[in-house]
């Protein structure tokens, strides 16, 4: 059960975004991709959760091929997509985001289950429940987003960005919420970040990408390590 | 005034078709006439074949249903496939709508022929004699009034109070979140057209016992069925109804006082006015959709 | 500003066109002279469309209401200010012009489907006022009467002859002025406009007053063809300016490439053949009187799915191979 991407190619309008990547995610693990703006990580994500059509090449998720399906049915085979802005519903409560994922389920009380999971990890949210998620602050609707990917159940998480725009502090505490997770359970995730150094530490995998081509694909530690890394992404 | 009652429920049907899809689909279906006014015919078959009133009433909500679901399926998102660059892009759904008004239009008039028909009113539609004098409104206007307000409950039941309703809402305030929650957006897009064409079906059937059949028949509702969703906030469906309300009250109004000749204009005025005033709609929330 | 020769060799095609004109309707029946007339008169009227929609990015389907102010003030000059016909068409352009900046500045902040319907509604309701204002003429509607041609022409000369050279005459001058203003810098802006306003805003374009402009010079447009509409039938009457002719003239307009004047004629000459076709049709196959009267306006509605499904950008672009890369228009996937 891993994630095998072979010479992806994605065009985003004229632009070549992603130019012929590689790299593998063995599963049970946590890899960071990490690079400047620009460096197509979102779409890169966006093409793998089916919103995005590719150019050319092969991503395959437990053996199964997942270029060129509807995002709606990758979601339903348990690759949950959170995407940048903070993916929630403004106009609909907290309660009635979580139940978004749960909505196709027929296992209703295991979503119900793992509803109260969720609000047992992110206490905040029950709380909340009956409140518009346009009320929210950055950091709860970061926590709102990863919540309701959750309660789908998960196999393959794609993480963009959850760090854009919140506090150190909040930061902290949803890296180390993801990566309890993934030692808890079989999950794997993709974790895009600008935030390279908070992603690389709790990274078990490492991947650098710029201007769409992977320039590294490394054990976190040894990207933490590496000089060159440091010096373009982590600032020392 | 209490027809404008009655009138106001009538466009509150129309208006609320053409919410339904605008949210779905970010489309204003310019043929939700035509999709009502055909609807309208299979009910006349229906009444005419069947005898009864109640019979072409259900059957044009389910042909109305189907109607609006076979739209979208098959004609709306081979549209939208096919069109997807160039400036076309813009106007092309639009345009698409206005065709398919037309050509409705004429396999009616190819099958029917243009000349009016009649649909009876299954109660009398004669002014109420209210403690001896008689009103302008009759027991038809009554169960007017009665059928669109059940069927605004049961809409805003469906849409507040089922899954179905939150992947509807969800899928109309943003489908890319939806589609990543595995909701199948396309098929519920096509529910909300069956829904919308459901309502044009059961606006005709009760438009028309009042007036004659004939394949332009519903233009009209069509262009006060805008013009109230407008007032009320494309976004809204109960502001489709508030809106729809007003603008049958202002039109019977001005029919009335000012000159019958000029309520077109004046709806006109009216619309006017919402767009310079409150571009977004009287009743539309403060976090406003962006067109 | 490529003034110059461009702009003497297209007014010289132009003069050259109006000569072969002149040639042909001395050639022609009196038939072909009034349909000439009425192509003509179309040409214009597409021409308005393809300057608001094609070129200013905004849908309007509101013309037939435009066309109605037009007509109306040209037939008023003539019978009541006792104008001279040809003071009277300039009238009507003038006319509708004032009437289509103040639309044009109301519907600034329009777009698209508010801006679809909103002129829809005024093409619906325009019309019925003529029924409140006695002046209007009411449902009878006014006298329009160009004149018989001057008698130096000759016995030949018939009066639809006539028509022909008024309407291909106006539409000539028209449509020269049209093509050179979109060649220059308001053509440019025009486009910026549609393109991208956002853009068009920040390179310091006053986007209200540019789209109220691109209204304003389309309802003149408009205006002109409406008051040779209505020279053609020799009357103005709200009758004359259904919702579907504002339909009949987007279909022409968008059958023939709405992005540009190229094919204009084209599109007038498709909707003054298609009764013809449908009447050839019916002749053939027979059918019942529901079938004959809806037979024209279901063959324009199929030419124009037909066109939005196959030639979008206008039947010329079907000549052209797409660009290498096929470019998918990601920014709609937010929509779907």
């Amino acid at each position: 059960m891993s994630l095998v991407v072979e010479n992806l190619t994605i065009d985003h309008g004229a632009i070549r975004a992603i130019d012929n990547v590689s790299f593998t995610v063995p599963s049970g693990q946590l890899a960071a991709v990490i690079g400047a703006n620009g460096a197509g990580k979102t779409t890169l994500l966006r093409t793998l959760s089916g919103l995005k059509e590719s150019k050319s090449g092969n991503a395959t998720w437990n053996g199964n091929s997942i270029l060129g399906k509807r995002a709606e049915d990758l979601a339903r085979t348990g690759i949950m997509h959170v995407s940048d802005g903070k993916s929630v519903i403004a106009e609909l409560s907290v309660k009635e985001n979580l139940a978004l994922a749960g909505l196709w389920r027929k296992d209703k009380k295991d979503v119900a289950l793992a509803t109260d999971e969720v609000v047992e990890l992110f206490p905040i949210l029950g709380q909340r429940m009956s409140q518009t998620a346009g009320s929210l602050s950055g950091g709860e609707r970061q926590m709102l987003a990863i919540g309701r990917a959750l309660i789908a159940r998960p196999k393959l998480l794609l993480l963009d960005e959850p760090s854009l725009g919140l506090a150190p502090l909040i930061i902290e505490q949803i890296f180390q919420t993801i990566k309890a997770l993934v030692n808890k359970t079989d999950l794997t995730v993709l974790l895009v970040e600008q935030n390279a150094m908070g992603a690389l530490k709790i990274a078990d995998e490492g991947i650098v990408l710029n201007l769409g081509t992977v320039v590294a694909v490394d054990s976190a530690q040894s990207l933490l390590n590496d000089p060159a890394v440091r010096a373009a992404y982590l600032g020392f | 005034m209490l027809t404008s009652l009655s009138s106001g429920a009538i466009y509150a049907l129309m208006s609320i078709a053409l919410v339904l899809v605008w949210r779905s689909t970010r489309v204003i279906n310019f043929a939700q006439a035509g999709q009502a006014i055909l609807t309208t015919y299979i009910g006349y078959e229906a009444v005419t074949r069947s005898g009864s009133y109640w019979v072409g009433l259900i059957c044009a909500v389910i042909s109305g249903a189907l109607l609006g679901a076979g739209i979208d399926r098959f004609f709306m998102r081979p549209i939208f496939k096919r069109v997807n660059s160039g400036p076309i892009v813009m106007i092309a759904p639009v345009v698409a709508t206005l065709a398919l008004l037309g050509i409705i239009q004429a396999v009616i008039g190819f099958i029917w022929g243009l000349s009016y028909q009649i649909i009876e009113a299954p109660i009398s539609t004669d002014g109420l004699n209210i403690f001896g004098s008689i009103i302008a409104f009759s027991p038809f206007n009554l169960m007017v009034l009665i059928a669109v307000t059940l069927s605004m409950i049961l809409l805003t039941i469906l849409f507040q109070k089922t899954n179905i309703g939150l992947a509807l809402r969800a899928s109309a305030y943003a489908p890319e979140i939806a589609k990543l929650s595995g909701i199948r957006v396309d098929a519920v897009r096509t529910l909300g057209w069956a829904l919308a064409g459901a309502a044009g079906g059961l606006a005709g059937m009760l438009y028309i016992p009042g007036s004659n059949l004939y394949p332009n028949a519903m233009d009209v509702l069509l262009v006060f069925g805008f013009i109230a969703a407008v007032i009320g906030g494309l976004d809204s469906l109960f502001g489709a109804v508030a809106g729809a309300m007003i603008l049958g009250f202002a039109v019977n109004f001005s029919a009335s006082y000012i000159s019958y000749k000029l309520v077109f204009p004046t709806a006109f005025l009216i619309l006017i006015l919402v767009l310079l005033i409150k571009p977004k709609g009287i009743f539309s929330s403060s976090k406003g959709r962006k067109d | 500003m490529l003034k110059g020769s461009a702009t003497k060799k297209r007014l010289f095609g132009f003069i050259i066109l109006g000569w072969i004109l002149l040639l042909i309707s001395d050639r022609i029946g009196e038939l072909r002279q009034y349909q000439g007339a009425f192509v003509a008169m179309y040409t214009l009227a597409i021409a308005s469309i393809i300057l608001l929609t094609g070129y200013s990015g905004q849908l309007s389907l509101g013309h037939s209401a435009l066309m109605a102010v037009g007509a109306y003030a040209g037939a008023l000059s003539i019978n009541n200010f006792k104008l001279h016909p040809v003071i009277a068409l300039v009238i009507a352009v003038l006319i509708a012009g004032i009437f289509g900046l103040l639309l044009g500045y109301a519907a600034a902040r329009l777009s698209g489907p508010y801006l679809a319907g909103t002129t829809l509604a005024l093409a619906v309701s325009l019309p019925t006022i003529a029924n409140q204002f006695p002046v209007l003429g009411g449902e009878q509607g006014l006298v329009f009467d160009i004149g018989t041609p001057p008698a130096r022409f000759g016995e030949d000369f018939s009066q639809y002859q006539w028509f022909f050279w008024i309407s291909c005459l106006s539409a000539l001058i028209m449509i020269w002025f049209l093509v050179n203003l979109l060649s220059s810098r308001y053509g440019r802006e025009f486009r910026a406009l549609r393109d991208n306003p956002t853009a068009a805003q920040l390179a310091g374009l006053n986007i209200g007053r540019q789209k109220a402009l691109a209204f304003s010079l389309s309802a003149g447009i408009a205006g002109l063809s409406g008051g040779l509409l209505v020279m053609l039938i020799s009357g103005v009457s709200p009758s004359a300016f259904p919702l579907s002719l504002s339909f009949l003239l987007l279909a022409g307009a968008v059958v023939t490439g709405v992005y540009s004047l190229k094919g204009v004629i084209i599109g007038a000459l498709v909707l003054v053949a298609i009764p013809e076709i449908a009447e050839s049709v019916v002749s053939r196959i027979g059918g019942s009187e529901g079938f004959t009267t809806s037979l024209p306006g279901f063959m324009v509605s199929s030419l124009l799915i037909l066109a939005v499904l196959f030639a979008p950008n206008g039947p010329g672009h079907l000549l052209h191979k797409k660009s290498t890369l096929n470019i998918k228009d990601n920014s709609r996937e937010g929509n779907k």
